[in-house]
């Protein structure tokens, strides 16, 4: 789902628009200055070309289309030792050996198809599979464990970034428990259908046209169906139950499992004694229900924990050392505080670190959610995550694996997910007050029967059995997930995927909305700013330059100046810009110092580049992040419903200012860090406000975690879309407002379902304790009421509509 | 009603069928990458016997 809707947004942006003369032929971006072979934006693209045309795959374009990747094929392939990683099959060494490599950049099936030929085509491979919904590539061969780096290194020149996958243990365990459920969910389905069928009959057979031996044979059939069933379909609740009691607490499954017993052991007595009624299909029928929501939400949960596994993984790169014996590769976690590090330009950092020589820039998007690349010299801090961009680095180890300020948001975000998990949902805070009171009922109406109605022990009891089966939380179960299914249904139509089963109930109350910079209420993209003092032709000549270099400033000025014909004899200075040698002089592009220029005082650094020429001033062009076309509209939409609003950014302040000011944003803090973030998101809640959390990247994954409820963009980074709890498409912010207003909604909704179980309650619990409910009237009166509660949940207004209404208001 | 001797068993053994189809497919690992196994299909190359070897689980 995720992989389609990413292909979708990529392909509305760059998929027509890369037409052939301009895009690279392997990546489909832009190929700006230089091109390779006239073909190709980068050595990168050129390389993995020549790769797939070696090994006769050159039908992967036409598989792929138009989608563009987007990322580039990393160069610093090198150096990768994953022998740590590796497992033998057996015990047999001449078995061969697997591991299991997350693969960064998967867009469609075209890239499963690539890295699977590739793969095969070495001889040694046996097996090499690639999962589109976990992004993990299974990877088995024969021979030398060694040749994991070699097989590694195939897949990594053909652009696709691989690391090595560690928590293979407990994703097993969930899977088997996903695995469990689906299957008593296939039995109680079969059972279900099977003893329906057998039940419609013995219902028309009691008008007469069937005698008891033959509805005997049907009821015993269908005990024989339901029995097995009940005792293995039924586990995941008698569990949960018994968990429950044992600590003295309560939840929705002790009702079911106390019903479900009971409507068994009556119908078996029933059987017995060939009596009239037998309640096998409705335990059988409700526990398949059941099974189907308990399977949904499960699944939701795995999604959520596969996004801190990720992360962690990007601890574990090989780290090249240096040593008094020379550099050395080492996996991450055996290099030890106090190494002499070197990270190469180009390369993603693997460790927490001080740098002690080189001059560089950092692109720290994965940190700090910036898109500007922050620059850096020696006594300048380092993170795991980020990527080192120009010359390289010497760092002094301060942390590795999880001790990183990575894994400290990881783990963070392990416990905030675990405390969502803690949120009580509506349905169990009811089942809470419900249970004692359905289980006191039947009681009394057993002794009522017995010592005041003079009934015979056996049909009280059938009646007391009666009085819980038709309470059966049939309704109670369905009130709350039925509207959430029709919820997302119309939350999907507006463009947001709701991932998590309890966000739509804890967003309900939400009174705060805390908003981030970068990619949220802005692009993400820097633009030049328009200066009227500009000449075009000034523009031109600087655009020139700037079209040699891949730096995102000199991208973004090469944007607003599109037909600049890249320069010849164009050089790139490592950590200072781009200059050119002319018969009058020399041209330069690039930071202030470079240019020989004072540092203008209210610039940001890195959100502007000079230009100096000979004969002529020298120029500055200023670069902001522009905000959503909608984002204006969206806070004042927000703002006037009255929600109490905040900005929280990892940029600098006037920056965030600025921003804040355009939108009217009152309350805004700067220079935020992830923790930060996540802190001053506990500090509202500590006020006793709900809080909505709207981000896009790492840094606003623990945040997400943390508040009540969360939103991301699907531009964000697959770990900030999995701390989510829902995710919209598209560049429109005012998708937050739709979120909002179905919240609550279907929190109405749910409310009045409860409310209308209550009162299906009402009426059927007095004809179930006067002795009239008969198996059949049972049937119609639950169903009856399930079909009610899910009309009702009909009603929600379609997240189309809403827009509607709010463009006319 | 001799009939229902042959109905029900039939009844019986196809929904059975069904279960058991599901169980396999379940167990053979063919759910567990559903977007995946979607697009494979419009692969169409000469080595599809490859494709089928699939990790143990």
């Amino acid at each position: 789902m995720n992989a389609a809707l990413l292909q979708l947004t990529r392909g509305d942006v760059a998929g027509p628009a890369a037409s052939a003369a301009t895009a690279c032929v392997h990546c489909g971006g832009e190929i700006g200055a230089a091109p390779i072979d006239g073909r190709f934006c980068c050595r990168g693209c050129s390389g993995a070309y020549a790769i797939i045309k070696g090994l006769g795959l050159e039908q992967y374009y036409t598989l792929r289309g138009n989608a563009a990747l987007g990322e580039r094929p990393e160069t610093a392939t090198d150096g990768i030792d994953w022998n740590d990683f590796v497992v033998p099959l057996a015990d047999d060494k001449a078995a061969g050996y697997r591991i299991e490599l997350l693969v960064e950049g998967l867009h469609c099936a075209a890239c499963l198809w690539l890295i699977e030929q590739a793969l095969h085509a070495q001889p040694d491979v046996t097996v090499a599979r690639v999962s589109a919904t976990t992004r993990r590539l299974h990877l088995e061969w024969k021979g030398k464990p060694e040749r994991v780096n070699a097989l590694g290194a195939i897949v990594q020149s053909l652009g696709y970034r691989c690391l090595p996958y560690t928590a293979e243990g407990l994703e097993r365990a969930g899977q088997a428990e996903e695995k469990a459920l689906l299957r008593a969910m296939a039995v109680a389905g079969f059972a279900a259908a099977n003893i329906m069928l057998l039940s419609v009959s013995v219902w028309s057979g009691h008008l007469g046209s069937m005698g008891p031996a033959t509805r005997d044979l049907f009821h015993l059939l269908s005990g024989l169906i339901a029995i097995p069933t009940i005792l293995y379909a039924g586990q995941p609740f008698f569990r949960s139950a018994y968990a429950a009691l044992r600590q003295g607490r309560s939840n929705m499954d002790v009702p079911i499992s106390i019903g479900v017993t009971l409507a068994a052991a009556v119908s078996v007595a029933e059987l017995v004694r060939s009596g009239p009624h037998a309640y096998f299909d409705a335990a059988v029928t409700l526990l398949f229900f059941l099974l189907v929501g308990r399977y949904l939400d499960r699944r939701a949960r795995g999604v959520a924990r596969r996004g801190a596994e990720r992360l962690i993984a990007f601890t574990a790169r090989p780290v090249t050392v240096l040593t008094a014996e020379g550099p050395r590769q080492r996996p991450a976690a055996r290099v030890q505080l106090g190494d002499r590090v070197l990270a190469a330009s180009g390369e993603r950092i693997a460790v927490d670190g001080v740098v002690r020589e080189g001059v560089s820039a950092l692109d720290a998007s994965l940190i700090d959610g910036e898109t500007m690349p922050r620059p850096i010299a020696p006594g300048g801090k380092v993170f795991a995550g980020m990527i080192n961009l120009d010359a390289p680095l010497q760092l002094d180890v301060t942390a590795v694996g999880r001790d990183t300020l990575l894994g400290e948001i990881a783990r963070l975000m392990e416990a905030a997910e675990q405390g969502k998990g803690r949120f009580v949902q509506l349905a169990d805070k009811v089942a809470r007050y419900y249970a004692p009171v359905v289980h006191l009922t039947a009681l009394l109406s057993f002794l009522g029967w017995v010592f005041i109605g003079d009934a015979d022990i056996r049909s009280a009891i059938l009646i007391a059995a009666a009085v819980l089966i038709i309470t059966c939380p049939c309704a109670l179960a369905l009130a709350v997930p039925v509207v959430q299914v029709v919820a997302s249904s119309r939350l999907m139509a507006a463009g947001i995927l709701l991932k998590s089963a309890s966000a739509l109930e804890r967003s309900a109350g939400i009174d705060t909305i805390v908003f981030d910079k970068t990619g949220t209420l802005t692009m993400g993209e820097p633009r030049l700013l328009v200066d009227p003092a500009l000449r075009p032709e000034d523009l031109r000549a600087a655009a020139e330059l700037a079209a040699r270099s891949r730096h995102p400033l000199c991208r973004a000025l090469l944007a607003a100046c599109p037909d600049a014909w890249p320069a010849e004899g164009v050089e790139e200075v490592s950590g200072g810009g781009l200059r050119r040698a002319t018969p009058d002089g020399e041209m330069r592009l690039g930071n202030a110092r470079f240019c020989g220029l004072p540092p203008s005082d209210d610039a940001m650094p890195g959100s502007e580049i000079c230009f100096t020429r000979p004969g002529a001033a020298p120029l500055r062009f200023r670069f902001q992040d522009a905000l959503r076309s909608d984002a204006a509209e969206t806070i004042a939409t927000l703002r006037g419903r009255g929600y109490r609003m905040l900005l929280l950014s990892g940029d600098r302040m006037p920056v965030v200012r600025e921003i804040a000011g355009q939108l009217g944003i009152a309350e805004w803090r700067a220079e935020t860090d992830p923790l930060g973030k996540a802190a001053c998101i506990a500090d509202l809640q500590r006020q006793g406000h709900r809080v909505l959390m709207v981000g896009d990247g790492l840094n606003d994954a623990v945040a997400l975690a943390a508040a009540d409820a969360s939103l991301s963009p699907t531009s964000a980074l697959d770990v900030a879309q999995n701390a989510a709890d829902a995710v919209f498409r598209g560049g429109r912010l005012m998708a937050v407002a739709d979120f909002l207003k179905l919240a609550n909604a279907s929190r109405r909704l749910t409310v009045e379902n409860l409310g209308l179980a209550l009162v299906y309650n009402l009426f059927a619990v007095p004809l179930a304790i006067a002795g009239f409910v008969t198996p059949l009237v049972a049937a119609v009166a639950m169903s009856s009421s399930s079909l009610v509660v899910v009309l009702n949940a009909l009603r929600l207004p379609r997240g189309q509509e809403t827009r509607k209404q709010e463009s006319q208001a | 009603m001799t009939i229902l001797l042959y109905l029900i068993p039939a009844a019986l053994g196809l929904g059975l069928l069904g279960m058991v189809g599901f169980l396999w497919a379940l167990r053979s690992g063919q759910f567990d990458d559903l977007e995946g196994e979607g697009q494979r299909v419009l692969f169409d190359d000469a080595d599809a016997q490859q494709r089928l070897r699939r990790p143990k689980q």
